[in-house]
């Protein structure tokens, strides 16, 4: 049997089970147990081929599967016509429930873009993944560097205590009280010397590291920015629902 | 909340309808009814509401840039989608909501089924939710409503008025019923 390797995702083994179900056409309230462990296993053999991470969750149905498939061939001891309940009933139950809260994701996500145009007064939120840094060391290095070379060459005795790093940090978290986001540049302003530009560096690289702040370049050789991380306000936001 | 001084409003509909539109612009989140007749102290809840739906065709017949919304049990102002593409620019720091499958999935099963606990909204979905659950919790769309006194006592999610905002519902109601939601699907046999 060969396979179209159409890199579908899916959201789990009961996804990958409704897929292989809507693609050949089946019925869901008589699920040909055995071409359909056939089929899913067929295709847990092709997401190991492709490296694919594959959960753990995906083994579980596929014993489930074998599991009822081998209830429906062991002869019934009682011949009767009693012959207990459907072994795979539980999980046709399971796939149309979460048939349905498939459906009602589709219909949320009708309804989000229907009305991603419509603003209320209020922050809009950031992308989880614009929460985060975005840019590899290296690029901070370069910037750094561009920074770096700008420093006034010479600084003569160096005390230790001279740019502590609390204090640059003060001035980051100044600098993010008046506006949203601040460029990297500004940071870095007035400062003169190297060991200046380093400890303003080590201390916006601790604000990232406590999450006080995060630092993002949208797109190659654009201006690296600093954002403020916002306090959460769950329990202010919807304490005044009702 | 403290309101001791409410403005006094007589029978001035004109007065009070101010004041509404000046309540319904300036707030963050959508203010019920209940809540527009305390804050006014109309004390005539029909009132308000007639003058509600009066404010709304205002705007509307007007052609304002803004609009009205009946959203999450209440009413805020909102832009129009027409002139959505200026705030995004305004806003370009910031971006709008982008759900993937497994959250979208997880909080239509959080939204029916609410509230409940992860372990039972895995037992729909068949995987793992915890990193679905976390972004939906970031972008307040969930929220702890508590605990299930079973067990571990593991915590209970539920929607919030962010979730039915963002999604420019009325109410929970406004969710269509799952048995129709599965009839659309031209899969699911009978």
């Amino acid at each position: 049997m060969s396979y179209q390797v159409s890199l579908e995702m899916f959201e789990g083994p009961l996804d990958l089970l409704l897929f292989l179900i809507k693609k050949d056409d089946l019925d869901i309230y008589n699920i040909p147990i055995s071409h359909i462990t056939k089929e899913y296993l067929a295709y847990l053999e092709m997401m190991k081929e492709l490296n694919l991470d594959m959960a753990g969750d995906f083994l579980v149905l596929a014993s489930t599967l074998m599991a009822i498939k081998a209830k429906t061939l062991l002869p019934s001891s009682a011949p009767s016509a009693e012959e207990g309940p459907d072994p795979r009933a539980e999980l046709v139950a399971k796939l149309v429930e979460y048939q349905k809260f498939k459906e009602a994701a589709k219909f949320l996500e009708r309804r989000g873009e229907e009305y991603k145009d419509v603003y209320y007064r209020g922050l809009p939120h950031f992308e989880e993944t614009e929460k985060t840094l975005n840019i590899g060391m290296f690029d901070l290095l370069s910037a750094l560097k561009d920074v770096l070379d700008r420093a006034e060459e010479h600084s003569g005795e160096v005390l230790g205590e001279e740019f502590p790093i609390e204090e640059k940090i003060a001035k980051i978290l100044s600098l993010l009280e008046k506006r949203p986001a601040v460029a990297w540049e500004e940071i870095f302003f007035g400062e003169t010397k190297r060991r200046g530009i380093v400890s303003c560096f080590l201390a916006m690289l601790e604000l990232a590291k406590l999450q006080r702040i995060f630092i993002r370049q949208e797109g190659n050789f654009a201006k690296i920015m600093i954002y403020m991380k916002e306090v959460r306000t769950d329990a202010i936001g919807d304490a005044a629902v009702n | 909340m403290p309101l001791e001084t409410p403005p006094l409003i007589s029978d001035n509909n004109e007065e009070l309808k101010k004041v509404l539109e000046t309540l319904l612009f300036i707030t963050d989140r959508p203010l019920s009814l209940e809540h527009l007749n305390k804050v006014t102290g109309a004390k005539d809840a029909a009132r308000i509401a007639a003058l509600i739906a009066e404010i709304r065709q205002e705007l509307e017949g007007k052609g304002l840039p803004v609009v009205l919304m009946e959203v999450a049990e209440g009413f805020q102002m909102a832009t129009s989608p027409a002139y959505a593409p200026f705030v995004r620019q305004l806003f370009c720091d910031r971006m709008t909501m982008k759900l993937s499958t497994a959250a979208l999935e997880t909080l239509s099963i959080i939204a029916y089924k609410q509230p409940l606990t992860r372990a039972e909204i895995e037992d729909v979905r068949g995987v793992e939710v915890i990193a679905a659950l976390e972004t939906l919790l970031e972008k307040r769309l969930i929220k702890v409503v508590g605990r299930r006194e079973t067990v571990g006592r593991p915590l209970m999610y539920g929607t919030t008025m962010d979730f039915m905002r963002h999604f420019g519902l009325k109410s929970l109601e406004d969710m269509p019923p799952l048995s129709t939601i599965a009839d659309e699907n031209p899969n699911s046999v009978q």
